[in-house]
Formats: structure tokens, sequence, C-alpha cells
């Protein structure tokens, strides 16, 4: 043993909090007591040793994918890497860009395979993974800003929408940004997708050459990133309306062409105050946000 | 914690992805950061802040006792393991080292969540039905995760976990055995089988439910001892009375208490073995009927009346000694007892032996050992600290909870867990538990037992880092630390 995963509930008794490493996950499931009870089980037992299975292939998932072959052999590190496979022609991407989504599916599938649920999800840091049983929806949160208060946008996804997954990338998280956008909250059929999508929208959020926007190389501030040299965004200074728009007009280009490709069912892009939003005609998501709540990721909202 | 001999960072070991840190930064996860080269720990664990659970006002700190070794009197904050989290290898100090100064006496109070691989709990069963054999197996999920033990008065007594059954048999009768008892310790309710026995719902502070019926009360006593106690409500009102026990059934005109009040011998005849007058031993099979008995019907522990002592018209009052089970009886023209509706006065008897019975409860008692590695968290020189607890130099509590140490090597406790705040216990897939364990002593003490001097932190600068949360006190208060 070198480390000791933390399993426990919030205090309201209600939420299962998995914890060991970096991974840090909030899930919950809806349907009868024993069918929660069951779940939860199975998403601890999943939760035993997922982090081992991962740092067993680290090196091999910090590194550019391929989007032709694949050799590791996790059932999450695949996920990963097939999660990142679309990306991979067109830029610089490594597994790891879909690692918190892929956990969160992992757990998930663990927990619907084990009992009938009405409703679950597991929040991985911001990257959900979704379950709805016919008729049943989920109202999602969004956040710019997760060091702030505040409650952007909401997101209806119910039973017969397409997606799965959410996810949030942008450069006050804890994973670094190539990009400027300070949020961009992807709908995608998985939490995986999800993940990797965003982390590309919000890398293409950008203003090149700005001297508003300190960048340094990645690995300055975390010696191994799988980023290494690239420069990530440090500090952005405020901007123009006119140059908010263009970054953000760059990282709509890319979210069309995700949209387009039926990679994505929705995106919300988030700079300096201003939200713009992508999304496939007909798609309720991203309403404007109601009440200020507290910064919880997900909003689950009963009935 | 790694130095890396290149540079000023260092590699975090606290999980297999050994991040490496750079001065001022912290881990992926958040958790752990590079400090002025130091591997800290930097997310909250939880500050107790004890308020009274109707009111929130504060209490002192020491309720009673005899501990003066003031720590924090005002505000009422103690600091317990809760979320300390854990280091390994052994040699780190534990996570939280806390000193504060109050009148002059400077104390410590060292944090760490204990992880319990050896550890296990007692379980109190208050009923006198039958749950299974001594030394039968109990079983969660098929799993067996300990035994009956030897009951105790008017109370079957399991003892589960341990490290057989934790790190001794199959995979999954560790696992099985780790969730048991820590859903035990978190005053969760836990589903127990005990082989050529009963299914048993435990659930500490509640009443256990025996094959899906819930226990309402004790016993009074045994059905002798409920013989001597109502022997003078029942004279003059009924001819016999038979308690029906599966320990010891007491029959009043034969019991030394019938005899001295002259009661008049009623020609009964008791199955079972007799051990003295009016008192018999294995009347029936034990079970979860009548008196811990596996009879539905009482009669079947009586044999024919001696038609030389009985006359038609006796009376006969059979009960168990809950007094849940009751039945009144008239002798016919053969000598057979046929049933009747009871009279008033008799049914205030049984009502009177029901009212004596206190209310069944299961309680959990946790039960570990603060091994060596433990121990090397707080102090250079692990067997010092022993010496302190017993010597009551240093006081152990967990989870702010007071506990019993036992006499003798090592330092094992136990603690009622309903003491706990609620999800103090957790576990890691090892499997063991983790349960918070507090060190309290005096800072000079403290030194003089080898203790980690450089990780002592005032209690004010732990309150800038950490949540503190209200907690209202968890019943069946009493003494704290």
């Amino acid at each position: 043993m070198t480390r000791t995963p933390q399993i426990g509930f919030l205090p309201d008794g209600r939420r299962l909090h998995l914890q060991d490493g970096p991974i840090d996950l909030i899930v919950e499931a809806h349907g009868s007591g024993n069918q929660v009870r069951t779940a939860y089980r199975a998403a601890m037992q999943r939760f035993a040793g997922l982090l081992d299975e991962l740092c067993a292939e680290l090196p091999a998932l910090r590194r550019a994918a391929d989007s032709r072959a694949c050799a590791l052999r996790g059932v999450v590190a695949r996920r990963m890497h097939e999660a990142v496979a679309p990306f991979a022609d067109d830029e610089f991407i490594t597994p790891m860009a879909a690692v918190a989504g892929a956990v969160a599916e992992e757990i998930l599938g663990a927990m619907v395979e084990s009992a009938p649920l009405d409703r679950a999800y597991v929040n991985n840091g911001g990257d959900i993974a979704l379950h709805l049983a016919d008729g049943e929806h989920f109202t999602v949160g969004l956040v710019d800003r997760p060091d702030r208060q505040g409650l952007l946008r909401t997101a209806l996804i119910a039973a017969e929408d397409p997606a799965r997954g959410i996810a949030t990338s942008g450069r006050h998280g804890r994973s670094f940004s190539l990009g400027i956008a300070d949020a961009v909250t992807v709908l995608a059929r998985t939490a995986s997708l999800a993940d990797a999508a965003a982390t590309v929208i919000a890398n293409a959020v950008d203003l090149p050459g700005h001297p508003g926007v300190v960048r340094c190389p990645a690995q300055d501030l975390q010696p191994d990133s799988d980023l290494g040299p690239r420069l990530v965004t440090c500090d952005v200074a405020d901007l123009s309306a006119r140059a908010i728009e263009t970054a953000l007009e760059a990282g709509c280009r890319r979210a069309r062409e995700l949209l387009a490709a039926g990679l994505i069912d929705g995106a919300a892009l988030c700079l300096q105050g201003e939200t713009v939003v992508v999304a496939a005609g007909g798609i309720a998501a991203f309403a404007p946000g109601r009440a200020l709540r507290n910064r919880t990721g997900v909003e689950a909202m009963h009935g | 914690m790694l130095t890396d001999a290149t540079a000023d960072k260092i590699r975090c070991d606290a999980c297999p992805v050994m991040c490496y840190i750079k001065p001022g930064a912290a881990g992926a996860c958040d958790r752990y950061a590079n400090h002025d080269g130091e591997l800290v720990r930097v997310d909250p664990h939880i500050v107790l802040q004890r308020t009274v659970s109707h009111g929130g006002r504060l209490v002192p700190f020491q309720a009673v006792g005899d501990w003066d070794g003031k720590i924090v009197h005002e505000p009422d904050v103690f600091v317990t393991a809760i979320g300390a989290g854990t280091t390994y290898p052994d040699y780190k100090p534990a996570p939280f080292i806390v000193s504060s100064e109050i009148d002059g006496i400077d104390m410590v109070t060292v944090v760490t969540e204990g992880i319990f691989s050896y550890c296990g709990v007692k379980v109190k069963i208050d009923t006198d039905r039958y749950l299974g054999p001594e030394t039968a197996a109990v079983r969660a999920q098929g799993e067996a995760i300990g035994h009956v033990t030897t009951s105790e008065y008017g109370s079957q007594m399991l003892s589960l976990g341990g490290v057989h059954h934790l790190t001794g048999g199959s995979k999954k009768e560790g696992r099985v055995t780790c969730d048991a008892l820590m859903d035990l310790s978190n005053c969760k309710p836990v589903e127990l089988t005990i082989d050529g026995g009963a299914t048993v719902v435990v659930q500490a502070g509640h009443p256990p439910i025996v094959n899906g019926v819930a226990e309402e009360r004790m016993r009074v006593g045994c059905g002798s001892a409920t013989i001597g106690m109502f022997a003078k409500q029942w004279h003059g009102k009924v001819d016999e009375v038979v308690v029906v026990d599966d320990h010891i059934t007491g029959v009043l005109s034969e019991h030394q208490a019938g005899k001295l009040l002259d009661i008049a011998d009623s020609g009964i005849k008791m199955k079972g073995r007799r051990s003295t007058p009016g008192r018999y031993f294995q009347v029936a099979e034990p079970g979860t009927g009548w008196g811990g008995t596996m009879i539905s019907d009482p009669l079947s522990v009586l044999g024919p009346f001696d038609p030389r002592t009985a006359r038609p018209g006796m009376t006969l009052l059979m009960v168990s000694t809950t007094g849940e089970h009751a039945a009144y009886y008239v002798l016919d023209g053969s000598l057979k007892p046929v049933e009747r509706p009871m009279p008033a006065e008799l049914r205030q008897s049984v009502e009177r032996i029901q009212e004596n019975c206190e209310p069944a409860l299961c309680t959990v008692l946790f039960m570990g050992g603060a091994g060596g590695s433990l121990r090397a968290g707080v102090t250079d020189n692990p067997v010092r600290l022993t010496r302190s607890v017993k010597d009551a130099l240093t006081r152990v509590t967990s989870g702010g909870a007071p506990v019993y140490v036992w006499p003798g090597g090592g330092i094992t406790f136990m603690v009622d867990v309903t003491r706990l705040p609620a999800g103090a216990f957790g576990y890691v897939p090892t499997p063991a538990l983790v349960a918070p364990i507090e060190f309290t002593l005096r800072l000079s003490d403290y030194a003089a037992l080898g203790g980690h001097m450089d990780h002592v932190r005032p209690l004010a600068s732990l309150k800038d880092h950490t949540e503190i949360r209200p907690r209202p006190t968890p019943s069946g208060s009493g003494p704290r630390p």
C-alpha cells in the first residue's frame, strides 16, 4: 500500500465521495434503496485499483495519440485513446485530455450494470457521465469560473437527448489550457468525448500573439505535464470587446466543426463575461442561468 | 517524499501518479504541495467544534473527568483525525500535530487517521431470542465475517472482523468483512446471518431485527428470576405460573419463592431437565418463539398433570421472560389445560413484566490497536507513546470520543461507535478500516517521548487552512476528552 483512497458519503448522506490521488468523484444514483446501495457498492468496487491501472500505462497516456494505432491495454486507457483519436490528426492531443471523463464513464458503467437505476451521475471534477432512464432528466448548472460563485447557464438534459457526457475545460481548472477561455462546456454522447472536445475547443479560444496573454512552458509549472514544453496560458489581461469576440469566434469555428462531424451535441464558450453557445437547432441546452446557486457542477433537480 | 537530486522539485509518493512538484506548487491532486521543499497536505480536514445538539450552546471542553491538561478551553474546538488522511511509509509524521497555548500550558494533539487491518467490532444484541450456537460463523452476504461468542447477561454477543477475516481468507471475504465493519461502525444497518441460527439486522443504537421482527425489550431476567420477582404479585390470583425461558424455565409452585408463600403443588409436569426445584433447563430447543425457545404453543413444554394432585378448575398462567407472550389456562374435567381469556389482574402482572424490560438495543464497539506504524507517525520512539498512554500522560480519543484502552501490551482500544461524528470511519482496499485516533498530551511530554517537534503547528495556523465544522454532540454524550 502506498496510499489511501478515501471512500465516504458527503455530509448530506446521499452522495458518495470517492477520492484517490487526483481522482475525485461525486456520485449520486436515484432508484430504490436497494438499487442505489448495489450501485454504490459497484462504484466503490470498480474504484478500488482504478488509479493503479491508469498509472501502469501513464507514460504512454502522456504521449501524443495516434489516430490509427493504440497500444494501450486498460479499458479506461483505451477509452481515453478512443475519445481523443478523432482530434489527433489535426492537433497535438494526448489521451490525458480525456482522463477525467473516461474515469467517470467507467464508474457510471459499473453502477448501471449492477442495478437498474432511474438516474445517476458521476461527477469527476466537472467532467460528468450521466445515466437517464426513460422519462428522466437532469438539470446541469454551468460555471465559468470555478473559483467564483454563480451559475452562468443551465442545461436540461432529458432521456431522449443523445448527450450522456458533460465536460468543462478552461484555464482555471486543474489542468492547463493552450487557449484563453475561462470555460468551455461541452455536451457529447459520452463523458470522455465531451472531455476531449472541451479541451480542444478551449485551446481554440485564443488570440495568438496578443500582448495581454502571458504564457509559459507547461513543464515549468508541472515538471511531468503531458504538454511538455508547449506554452500554456498563465494570465490574461482585460481584453477589449473586439478581442473577446475574435477569440470566441475562433473557438466557435472549432466547435461548429465538431458539431458538424457529430462529435459533440453542443458547447458553451465563456471568456471574460461573454458567453456564446454552439448547438444544433432544437437543442434546449444552455438556457441563461437563473438564481445564483453554489458552484457545484451538477445541480440535480428532483422530479 | 523523495527529493529530486537535480532540482528543487520534489516527487510526491502519496499516490502512484508520483507527481514532480515544484516549490509553491501542488500536485495533480491539489491535495499535496511542495512548501519550501516539504511535501505538505493542503486539503481540509475536519475540526470538530462541539455544540450542544439543542440550542447550539458551546460547552466547556472538559465536561467531566480529571484531565487537567487543558487543551483548548474557548472556543470549544477539538481537532479530530477525521479527514486527516494518512501517509506512508511509516516514519512520516502524522498529518497534523497541533499545538495550542492556553493558560501558559502548551499542549499537542497528534491527529492521524489510523489504518486498522487487525480491527474488529464487538456487537451486543439485547435479545433472549436464540441467534445461533456459540462459535457459529456469522455471515454477511454469505461470507464469514466473525462468530457468535459467549452470551453475556441478557444479551447475545458477536465478535466480528479481526485479522483472520479481513486478510486471512478470500479476497471477497476480506472486502465483505471490511464493508460490514465500516457500516456497523458508521451506525448503519447490516444484515447478518448466523450458521444454524437466525438472520439479524444490527444497527448501533437501534433495536435488533431478528428474522424480520424488531426486538422490543430485553428480558426482565431468566425464568427463575422472573418467578422470584413476581411470585408475590401472583399469589392468590392463579394456582400455577410457568415462565418459559430458553435458559432457565421457572415454575411457581415448585420454586423456592412459591414455597415461601405456601403455594400448593399443582401436579404440573415439566419437560426438560430439572436443575433445582422449580428451575428447568432445556424445556425446548432454542429458537425465536416463546422466551427464546422454538415453541409457539407453550403447552408443548408440559407433560400431563398428575391426577393425584391436580384438580379440574385449576388455573395456569404461562408467560415469557419479556411478557411478550402470555396465555391463561383452566384445567378441564380431564385435567387438560384449556385457554381462557386472561383475568385483568393477571394481565396487569404480564404488563408489569413488560414494563420492567429495558428497550432492546444493538451496541457496537469498535476495537483496534495503534500499531507500530501509527505510533511512528507520532513519535520517533513508538514504545514511549505506549508507555505514556499507560501512564495516563497521553489521552487517547477516537474522533473526539472517549475510548477504553486495554491494559497490557500495545495500545488496544475500544470505542462506542455512536459517540463518533457521522461517517467517521472509512476504508482502504487493503482491506482495512480507517478510523480516527488522536493522542493528546503536554508539549513537554511530547518532546520527551521523541515527538516530531518540527511538525507541531499552532491551532490558529491550522484553522486558517482547514474547514471548521460545528457539529452537534452525538447522542449518548457524556464525558468527552
